[in-house]
């Protein structure tokens, strides 16, 4: 500003203020500064509620697997488990499919059909995920029992992970459900970055003499490399924070098993389902607490994310260079 | 233009003063007797229509809580509050919380077994062994010594239990610990448990969906819940040795045997009650009311309230498939309605 010259300078603030500049700059620093209000204020509330829980058991919370609510003992680690890995399983059923998808939509199907599809995929992403629990219920958890489990347990029944008996609900349904319900989001975003990358850049490599493949997966998919990893995070986020769909599907019991087929818990599934009830103070705070977990999860898993963001653009850059 | 605001104004006023005349009764708790409640309270400001009463079915944890810290009139929970937080009450307010039974329900036995389609019978031992996870398959004999001429399946037992927490949970931990002292030593009761075995399904419809999915299923939900949705139960073994199966009658017995030795602040368990026809998995619900309510109007609003519910309210239960409280309950109470101060 104050490089702009004398005549900028010389503009007195409430001339400023007569042309806008000045309240709009204010309106909008207002609105951007209530986001970090709301995030700060989140935290602080988190944490001032759940002093008696976190006095008690420290960083024991994190890994201790009682969860006995007469007893008063009280620890997250199933939880935390049982959030990871459903929304691990998830994103590695969506990643592909969704990706996939969005590729033939940006790149190969006719625009007609890419449009007409892409209104079903955003209806998708809109529907509530009481809606995703009910699906889950009816038709995923008969599935997992007649068709999924018969079918991995047979040949892979040696390893851990897919060991032992299957109740229909459990953690890969819970994971099955929420891919389903992340899908949309990174078809939605990942055709839109596909489809802002330019021209120049597909015909370029065309004029190379690849073919259109080659032009897609060589070029294009890495050109909109940044944006498709923000779609999966947005699904990730999606997948952490699920609660309606997952408590209906996983089985709601807070112990660890290697299993996939065995029942889980996740943090936001149990906050929902046992927090109005909870009878004592500390009982309280301790799902208070678990909410700061989870918080601090999607932090730390956002912050992953950006530095796995930063790292791979610096690498892409340097190839191109 | 300017008329019609000085109209809209006129009325709005008049509304405001007309609402304020009228007296609001805010309650919260547990869930269970909400159908009933809201029943009352309706029938309840249709004759006196000055009155209204709110109340939000937002769970027993809850009401106990908010009637504690003072955000509500009263309070409502399926199970009795405990000494410490009958001691909260007291520390805060510097006088007493009172209970009020109000109604009776009951927790049955659900289960899915394909070929089965008569009613299964279940000892205690059974109940407890199968939720202890130490009774695994269905053949086992403690449940097939109770059920001769059943072909049971060799199936596991897949046990299904509620996950949010809930005063059904309450009532069947309860009788849970009065037959097995295994159970009592190792869980204990409570709106919500550390369970030893089993699935959890968030809420009555939650438990009933995963029983319906999954074959060889065994689990618990409401006695109304259960008949409303026509969901098939077994008969439990009371503490007379008789099979009973849950309705009404047998809920009301239940309550009448437990009568005679009625404490005076009516924090009773009525689970496992002696009586031939008592079905033993059975509760009163309460409401929470302060034994000091400053507000001359809300007092003895609560207390006509009170009064009308242990007379011509009790006659709405049955037709919502709640047993009355018994005759000496009811005595009881209205002798307790004085207390309110």
């Amino acid at each position: 500003m104050q490089s702009a010259g004398p005549i900028s300078g010389s503009r007195s603030f409430l001339s400023k203020l007569r042309e806008g500049d000045e309240i709009a700059r204010l309106i909008t620093f207002i609105f951007a500064a209530t986001v970090v209000l709301i995030t700060v204020a989140l935290v602080y509330e988190l944490w001032t509620s759940s002093v008696l829980a976190r006095h008690k058991f420290g960083l024991h919370f994190f890994v201790s697997e009682a969860w006995d609510p007469v007893l008063d003992e009280f620890g997250a680690l199933p939880f935390i488990y049982g959030t990871l890995v459903t929304s691990a399983v998830s994103l590695l059923i969506a990643i592909p499919l969704g990706i996939g998808a969005s590729i033939f939509l940006a790149e190969l199907a006719p625009p007609r059909i890419s449009d007409t599809l892409q209104f079903f995929i955003d209806l998708l992403a809109a529907v509530p995920s009481v809606i995703y629990g009910l699906l889950g219920i009816f038709i995923v958890v008969p599935m997992m029992r007649n068709v999924i489990y018969p079918a991995l347990n047979k040949p892979f029944g040696f390893l851990p992970i897919f060991k032992g008996p299957s109740y229909g609900v459990g953690m890969l349904t819970a994971g099955i459900v929420l891919a389903i319900m992340v899908i949309p989001y990174i078809i939605s975003v990942s055709r839109e970055v596909l489809l802002s990358v330019p021209r120049d850049q597909r015909e370029a490599a065309l004029a190379l003499g690849s073919t259109r493949w080659e032009s897609t997966w060589k070029v294009v998919v890495p050109f909109a490399r940044t944006g498709i990893m923000g779609s999966v995070f947005l699904a990730l986020a999606r997948a952490l924070g699920e609660t309606m769909a997952v408590t209906m599907v996983i089985g709601n019991t807070p112990k660890i098993a290697a299993s996939l087929f065995a029942p889980g818990y996740s943090i936001a599934a149990v906050i929902a389902n046992d927090f109005t009830e909870a009878t004592g103070e500390l009982q309280t705070q301790s799902y208070i607490e678990l909410g700061l977990v989870l918080f601090l999860l999607t932090f730390i898993l956002n912050g992953l994310a950006r530095i796995l963001i930063i790292v791979t653009t610096q690498k892409g850059s340097k190839v191109s260079n | 233009m300017k008329r019609t605001a000085v109209l809209l104004m006129a009325v709005l006023v008049a509304g405001g003063l007309v609402w304020a005349q009228g007296l609001l009764i805010n309650g919260a708790g547990a869930t269970f007797p909400y159908p009933i409640y809201s029943k009352w309270f309706d029938v309840y400001h249709q004759k006196n229509g000055s009155l209204q009463f709110n109340y939000q079915s937002v769970g027993s944890g809850a009401g106990i809580k908010q009637v504690t810290e003072g955000t509500v009139d009263f309070g409502a929970t399926d199970g009795p509050m405990n000494d410490e937080q009958l001691k909260a009450y007291q520390d805060k307010h510097g006088s007493a919380i009172l209970h009020f039974p109000t109604v009776l329900g009951a927790v049955v036995p659900t289960y899915n077994l394909s070929g089965v389609s008569g009613s299964l019978n279940f000892t205690p031992e059974a109940l407890a062994g199968i939720f202890l996870g130490k009774i695994t398959k269905w053949n086992d004999p403690a449940i097939a010594g109770a059920n001769k001429g059943v072909s049971l399946p060799a199936g596991d037992i897949v046990v299904v239990h509620r996950s949010d927490g809930s005063g059904t949970t309450y009532v069947w931990t309860d009788y849970l610990c009065k037959i097995s002292d295994e159970w009592k030593s190792k869980v204990n009761k409570s709106t919500s448990v550390n369970w030893p075995v089993g699935l959890g399904g968030k809420g009555n419809e939650g438990v009933t969906a995963l029983i319906k999915q999954t074959p060889n299923s065994f689990g618990y939900v409401e006695l109304i819940y259960a008949a409303q949705n026509n969901i098939p139960y077994g008969t439990v073994r009371n503490a007379a040795g008789t099979f009973v199966k849950a309705d009404l009658k047998s809920v009301s017995e239940a309550a009448a045997g437990a009568a005679k030795d009625m404490p005076e602040d009516f924090r009773v368990s009525i689970t496992n009650a002696p009586g031939k026809t008592a079905y033993p998995i059975s509760s009163f619900t309460w409401l929470l009311v302060p034994s000091k309510i400053q507000d001359n109007a809300k007092r003895e609003a609560i207390k006509g309230f009170l009064t009308w519910m242990l007379a011509d309210g009790q006659s709405y239960a049955e037709q919502l498939s709640y047993a009355q409280l018994p005759k000496a309950v009811i005595e009881k109470e209205k002798k307790a309605i004085a207390k309110v101060q």
